[in-house]
């Protein structure tokens, strides 16, 4: 099964404090550090588990710059096969639906029978597996968390819904879904293990190459443009109990009582 | 004429077996050598290690840890036992073979030269004695008294106490047919009024001797023949039994200790023979399968007794993780026994992680040291965990809760993902900024490094660590510094939880900081960061632990301390594993805290060498272990029972730990914690203000 899986650069939340910049518009970003989105690295892995188990390749594709270069060789690291970068400086600035067609002009290019997006980029909205479907015109589900292959056109797949349900589908092939982190327990990429892709090279597509109108992405394109971005103001403080430990607990009961945690 | 010819009837019962005897030794030694030719091929299989350096060294290790039985005497009743048997066997060694050349070179019997005895046999008359009791000795202790250390759990297969006491039996056996002998022997001589050698009073075969005195002469040159007959078959089945079971060792044991590990604290190279830069071209790193072992890693699985003294030490094993050092080294021997047959070719090698051992049981060690520290045989096995990490690592079998910290150190030098310039922040506390400045070293500054490492620069808690420590150097009049934002985790639990890629990126950055800094000397109050300055970075400048710094301050009177406020605390010291067992600081500490006025200070029953880890620092943080009880919490029972309520420590993963065991223990208000250099910042006598006690 040739399997895509379209994946992000994001600033890593765990490893930085996010600020806003002087202007206001958007983040800090000098001294940020960036990994591949969450998700993104647990659709690689569902990816690679599948291909291990029925045969096949996988893609990483990213849209972006040179250093996005970065999380395609993370991922080559753990056993993908190729990274692809699509990048042009028309790109730049594309909204949701932008990156969904340049990543669909790139799918058109090839011949998957499965496209993995993560469930939602960590400073995204989750639009973009969605769109790149109906785009294609593929069948698309969302949240998945469990993914079976029935036969060469047809996957079982599990998807989490709200209040902890789960509920099983039927898919059939070529189908787009966003994956839910959970669904594997991601492996370790080593230092070592980047290295020893370090010199690989990364094919890389512009505009042109992948018969994109430049006016169709990037700024040109986007009809979704961020106003405004920042930090809400922190609300009312917690309520700090004080007293000795045994007024704590019958004073914590009683507001937990009052505010429905305790049936 | 009459008593020369029963003699010579006597002897002539063992001229008629010559032939036979000399069968049975070309058969032992031939077939002794065909099953240890058998057991010696997976060594030739596996990976290099080398322990041919420094032969005077290791001749004085065979000196202290196999002739001397160093480690024996720490289990009394077993060791002294061990030790009793092991001299018989050291006497008894020349006997036996002068007995096996005996008949087959010239036809006579040894020790028939005279009426007086020769010394010789007197000492070995009574030392096969005293092995002889002793094997009943521990034939009784294993059936009657079991002690629980040798329990198999269910887990990790069934109880061997049927081969342990075969084996003795034999050993016993050999004894008495020994006795029997030379008894049958003498009384032969005796009856033919020949001068016959007097056996030792009250041994083993003058007791035999008193028995046969009625026998007949015929009967005496049957006996003997039969004796040595069943001698010579016991030896041989022995030699040639022992490579299959638990008293391999007493074959092995001589080339493991001589091949030991030299080094203390220090982590064997992913590969020996491979410098550094050439490591990209393994395509394998780690132990993956058996044949990834070094030669001597397998020679340690052969010598391994199953004496269990190496998991009843463990802390992991205690806390009911899924880790028994013991067990590991057993699973390997029965794996390399089975692995490699008597008869046919080796089977296919299989996986060892998921076969023999599991992913829990390889990161559930702390690498504490306690059962190398225990191991008569120096076993090894942190080179062994170490060397399984490595393979998993290189698989990516990391746990979860392990790949962000790593992420991170990767990224930020640090496991807690923090920011690099906020590593100095420790010295923003404004009362501290106010008393103490710390500057970062620069080219033409400070002589001496305070090396803070990742968990005291960033943990709000241990800060007051680096603030107290930073106290005391400046108090003595230190010119020190600190590398700040260029500083980087110091690895020593990267490279101890395998990731040796990422180990080698951060020593390599924080080798050229200190470097480029031109410091002389180095301290820290980690002794984790001790132990990696110290053993696993190249050319460090000297490294000192801050409780190396203050006795010695102590001892010249540069630190001198007020009496303790509350003179109703009791003290105990707990020694960090990496300060202790790696790194033989013990005295240090203790000699801090005697000399702080009206302290009292009681140890724990288990102390220096012997203590019991806190559960592990560094990446173990970070690790979710399958366990019944913290090991935190045992350790603060520990404390407990030696009726102290301060526990110091010289450690900030164990001020983490023990700090955590206290309130999971329920001691909270009850017990405290406090690292040594808190301590000695508390007590120091301040000479501008004598009577400020405490600035924590």
């Amino acid at each position: 099964m040739e399997i895509l899986v379209c994946a992000r650069r994001v600033p890593d939340t765990s490893e930085n404090e996010i600020a806003l910049n002087s202007a206001g518009n958007d983040i800090e970003r000098d001294e940020l550090v960036y990994s591949i989105n969450e998700p993104d690295n647990y659709a690689v892995e569902e990816a690679l588990q599948i291909v291990a188990r029925v045969g096949g390749s996988v893609t990483v594709v990213t849209v972006g710059s040179e250093d996005d270069e970065e999380i395609l060789r993370r991922e080559m690291a753990m056993g993908a096969s190729h990274g692809v970068l699509l990048s042009d400086d028309a790109f730049i600035g594309s909204d949701g639906r932008g990156i969904a067609a340049i990543l669909k002009s790139f799918v058109a290019k090839g011949n998957y029978d499965l496209i993995l997006t993560g469930v939602q980029a960590e400073d995204g909205a989750a639009q973009v597996g969605g769109m790149l479907a109906a785009m294609l015109d593929y069948p698309f589900a969302s949240l998945v968390n469990s993914i079976e292959v029935l036969d060469a056109r047809k996957l079982k797949i599990g998807r989490e819904i709200e209040g902890g349900n789960r509920e099983i589908n039927e898919i059939d092939l070529p189908c787009v879904l966003s994956i839910q982190t959970g669904i594997n327990e991601p492996r370790y990429v080593g230092m070592r293990g980047i290295r020893a892709v370090a010199s690989v090279p990364i094919p890389t597509h512009a505009a042109s190459d992948l018969g994109l109108d430049p006016g169709t992405v990037g700024d040109a394109g986007a009809k979704v443009k961020r106003v405004d971005y920042f930090v809400p103001v922190l609300g009312k403080g917690a309520e700090m109990l004080s007293g000795s430990r045994e007024e704590n607990i019958d004073k914590l009961v009683e507001l937990m009582a009052a505010k429905g945690g305790l049936n | 004429m009459e008593s020369s010819a029963a003699l010579s009837e006597l002897t002539s019962s063992l001229e008629s077996g010559r032939a036979l005897f000399l069968a049975i030794h070309v058969l032992g030694t031939l077939t002794f050598s065909y099953v240890v030719w058998r057991r010696l091929l997976p060594l030739l299989h596996a990976e290099r290690d080398c322990r041919f350096d420094r032969p005077f060294a290791r001749l004085g290790k065979l000196a202290k840890f196999w002739f001397g039985q160093w480690k024996h005497p720490r289990y009394r009743t077993a060791g002294i036992l061990h030790i009793l048997i092991f001299t018989g066997f050291i006497l008894l060694v020349i006997r036996s073979f002068s007995l096996l050349a005996g008949v087959s070179e010239n036809g006579g019997v040894v020790g028939v030269s005279g009426t007086a005895s020769h010394p010789y046999n007197v000492i070995t008359d009574y030392a096969a004695t005293v092995v002889f009791l002793c094997m009943l000795f521990a034939i009784v202790r294993r059936l009657v008294f079991q002690p629980a250390r040798y329990a198999v759990p269910e887990r990790y297969g069934k109880a061997r106490t049927a081969d342990a006491i075969f084996l003795l039996a034999l050993i016993a056996v050999l004894m008495a047919a020994d006795g029997m002998f030379s008894a049958a022997e003498a009384a032969g001589h005796l009856k033919a009024g020949q001068p016959a050698e007097a056996l030792a009073v009250l041994s083993l075969p003058r007791v035999m001797q008193i028995i046969l005195a009625s026998a007949s002469l015929p009967a005496l040159g049957k006996l003997c023949f039969a004796s040595y007959l069943l001698h010579e078959v016991t030896f041989y089945f022995l030699l040639c039994y022992r490579p299959f079971g638990i008293q391999f060792h007493v074959e092995t044991s001589l080339f493991n200790v001589y091949f030991s590990k030299l080094e203390r604290g220090t982590v064997k190279p992913v590969r020996w023979g491979m410098s550094e830069g050439t490591l990209d071209q393994i395509k394998s790193f780690g132990v993956k399968t058996f044949e990834d072992f070094t030669w001597k890693h397998m020679l340690d699985f052969y010598s391994c007794a199953d004496c269990g003294r190496c998991s009843d030490n463990c802390p992991a094993n205690a806390a009911g993780r899924p880790l028994s050092p013991r067990f590991l080294s057993i699973k390997a021997r029965d794996y390399a026994f089975q692995h490699y047959p008597m008869f046919g070719k080796a089977g296919n090698g299989k996986p060892l992680i998921g076969n023999l051992f599991s992913e829990d049981q390889i990161w559930s060690c702390t690498t504490c040291g306690a059962c190398e520290e225990e191991c008569p045989l120096l076993v090894e096995y942190i080179d062994k965990i170490v060397d399984l990490r490595r393979g998993l690592i290189d698989d990516g079998n990391v746990p979860q809760s392990l790949q962000k910290p790593l992420k991170a150190l990767e990224s930020r030098g640090n496991p807690y993902g923090k920011m690099e310039k906020k590593r100095a922040d420790w010295r923003s506390a404004k009362e501290f900024q106010q008393t103490c400045r710390v500057r970062v070293v620069d080219k033409n500054g400070a002589c001496t490094l305070y090396f803070v490492d990742s968990i005291t620069s960033y943990d709000d808690r241990m800060q007051s660590i680096a603030r107290s420590t930073a106290r005391v150097l400046d108090h003595v009049g230190e010119n020190f510094g600190i590398l700040g934002a260029a500083e980087r985790d110091s690895g020593h639990e990267v490279r101890r939880f395998g990731e040796e890629t990422l180990f080698e990126a951060l020593r390599d950055h924080n080798s050229e900081a200190i470097k480029a800094s031109g410091v002389k000397r180095i301290v820290t109050a980690d002794p984790h960061a001790l132990n990696a300055l110290k053993h696993d970075y190249k050319d460090a400048p000297p490294v000192e632990h801050i409780s190396q710094v203050i006795a010695r301050d102590v001892k010249v009177g540069l630190i001198k301390f007020q009496p303790v406020a509350n003179t109703n605390d009791v003290y105990t010291y707990h020694d960090p594993c990496y300060l202790g067992r790696h790194n033989q600081v013990y005295e240090d500490p203790r000699q801090v805290l005697d000399a702080i006025p009206g302290l009292k200070r009681v140890e724990m029953a288990r102390s220096r060498d012997r203590s019991f880890c806190c559960g592990g620092g560094g990446l173990m943080l970070f690790y979710e272990p399958k366990e019944d009880e913290r090991m935190g919490v045992k350790r603060v029972r520990m404390a407990a029972d030696a009726g102290a309520n301060v526990i110091v420590t010289a450690c900030p993963f164990c001020m983490v730990n023990i700090e955590d065991a206290i309130k999971v223990a329920g001691l909270e208000g009850k017990m405290t914690v406090i690292d040594l250099a808190e301590l000695a910042d508390r007590q120091m006598l301040r000479p501008a203000s004598p009577t400020a006690a405490t600035s924590s």
